[in-house]
């Protein structure tokens, strides 16, 4: 069948079987690899995406279901060579190690502060409890929220935050 | 990798035209709401539908309101909106006492009500809810649509009364006006977002000190219909005390068949619904007592 996708802004038109999970359309047929496909049974949350304004975990949705519909990815974070807070938080606090969950956690922190800019680091963990993370990084991971959260406060406040380490951070470009 | 068997699929523009696909399709088609209980069934080759019938693009199948005395939730409603709309919680607490502990937030963001229930998972939460609330399914088919109360909704482990061309459309559950009302569920898994290893549900209807109606929903137990339909008979015109909410647990828990599985052993299974059905009243009773901050009834009751 075909269908038409708009996948962080850019269109895709495709020919797929409507058995084709999103998680393959967007990283075998887009080649956006940044999503990853983990536990295939949608409990680990490592293929978390955008689906219009929603996080879903793109395992168990069919690429015929997006048709029509937006998909923002990891690649979409960024907007114009800038990362997203969130992708700088989780780089200033560790907030991962082998990186394979990072993709869908980021996603789901992006939502998460788009409705709650200032979560606890309790709402942090609610919101991220679909997503698993095997290097134990949860405490990092709820550090870099909290991050990102801070740092966007302070930047739509448009004052400086008194953490120089921080403010250096926030300035310098990321390697 | 798990992928699915060849499937067809068709996408539905209205409730007419998904009836209309059901009829042209047969009985080997399947509708497609959310699919989070779907596509995992079918990645598995337990289920392996011709054709998909999509029915997303429905918006008018997703809302949560109130009319006529019901809370009516579309079927097409996502367990999240359930969870985010404060009507339902402050109608029937139960509602979100359960959505809280069902899959996990991202999850629930896109699987739907309806497709939960028709689903039919012998140990799926909102069957139980409904159970207690004593709702009512409304059913359309291209005859038209009928009702159906939700003990007799189900028919079987993955088997509902929703024959081949017809579409669970809404949930309708009376709100009482009057009575002191509370509900509540209680829950217990291996772990956060599991399916459960026992539940109950609870909603009573005080009058005066006694309980003039109460409503218990059992999932992952073995119950029948979801409900512990004699405990509920113990509890008419009971007293509303301790004792009767251990007395009525005793008999939910004499009623039930749970089956040992890999979630634990049978009598672990009968005991939780022996003790959760008394926990659950008693927090339905806390609610009932203290009706303006649980808000057991909508102010447009």
């Amino acid at each position: 069948m075909q269908i038409s996708v708009n996948v962080n802004g850019t269109d895709y038109a495709a020919e797929v079987e409507a058995r084709l999970l999103l998680i393959h359309f967007l990283r075998d047929e887009l080649r956006l690899t940044g999503s990853h496909w983990g536990c295939d049974t949608s409990n680990c949350g490592a293929c978390v995406v955008w689906l219009d304004d929603l996080p879903v975990k793109s395992c168990t949705v069919l690429a015929a279901m997006a048709d029509g519909h937006r998909v923002r990815t990891v690649e979409g974070l960024e907007r114009g060579g800038t990362l997203d807070p969130i992708q700088r938080g989780f780089a200033e606090c560790h907030g991962l190690q082998c990186g394979f969950c990072t993709p869908g956690m980021m996603l789901t922190s992006r939502w998460l502060l788009d409705h709650n800019p200032d979560p606890s680091p309790a709402q942090i963990r609610e919101a991220l409890s679909g997503q698993i993370c095997r290097c134990t990084g949860y405490e990092n991971i709820v550090r870099s929220v909290r991050w990102a959260a801070e740092h966007e406060a302070a930047a739509n406040a448009g004052t400086t935050t008194t953490d120089a380490g921080a403010d250096r951070a926030a300035q310098e470009p990321l390697a | 990798m798990q992928v699915p068997a060849y499937v067809e699929y068709e996408k539905a523009a209205s409730v007419e035209h998904a009836l209309a696909l059901l009829a042209r399709f047969g009985p080997e088609a399947r509708v497609l709401a959310g699919g989070h209980s779907l596509i995992p069934m079918m990645k598995l080759r337990l289920v392996q539908p011709e054709t998909l019938i999509d029915i997303n693009g429905l918006s008018e199948l997703s809302y949560i309101k109130v009319t006529d005395g019901e809370l009516r939730i579309g079927a097409l409603t996502r367990h999240a909106q359930l969870l985010d709309t404060p009507v339902a919680g402050q109608c029937f607490t139960i509602l979100h006492d359960a959505e809280k502990v069902i899959a996990d937030p991202i999850v629930r963001n896109w699987g739907t009500i309806g497709g939960s229930l028709c689903q039919a998972d012998p140990s799926e939460d909102l069957s139980a809810a409904f159970a207690a609330l004593k709702a009512t399914m409304v059913i359309q088919g291209t005859d038209g649509g009928r009702t159906v109360s939700a003990r007799e909704f189900h028919t079987g482990p993955y088997e509902t009364v929703v024959a081949p061309g017809e579409l669970l459309t809404e949930i309708r559950i009376a709100i009482r006006p009057g009575a002191p009302a509370g509900s509540a569920y209680q829950k217990v898994g291996r772990r956060v977002g599991d399916w459960p290893v026992g539940a109950a549900g609870a909603a009573i209807w005080l009058a005066g000190d006694a309980i003039g109606a109460a409503g218990i929903g059992l999932t992952a137990v073995g119950a029948e219909h979801f409900a512990a339909a004699e405990a509920e008979d113990f509890l008419r015109g009971a007293p509303a005390t301790e004792a009767s909410f251990v007395r009525a647990g005793e008999i939910a828990a004499e009623h039930c068949r749970p089956s040992s599985d890999q979630r634990g052993p049978a009598g672990y299974k009968r005991h939780l619904a022996q003790e959760l059905t008394t926990r659950a009243l008693r927090v339905a009773l806390s609610r009932a007592r203290n009706g303006a901050l649980s808000g057991a009834r909508p102010q447009d009751a």
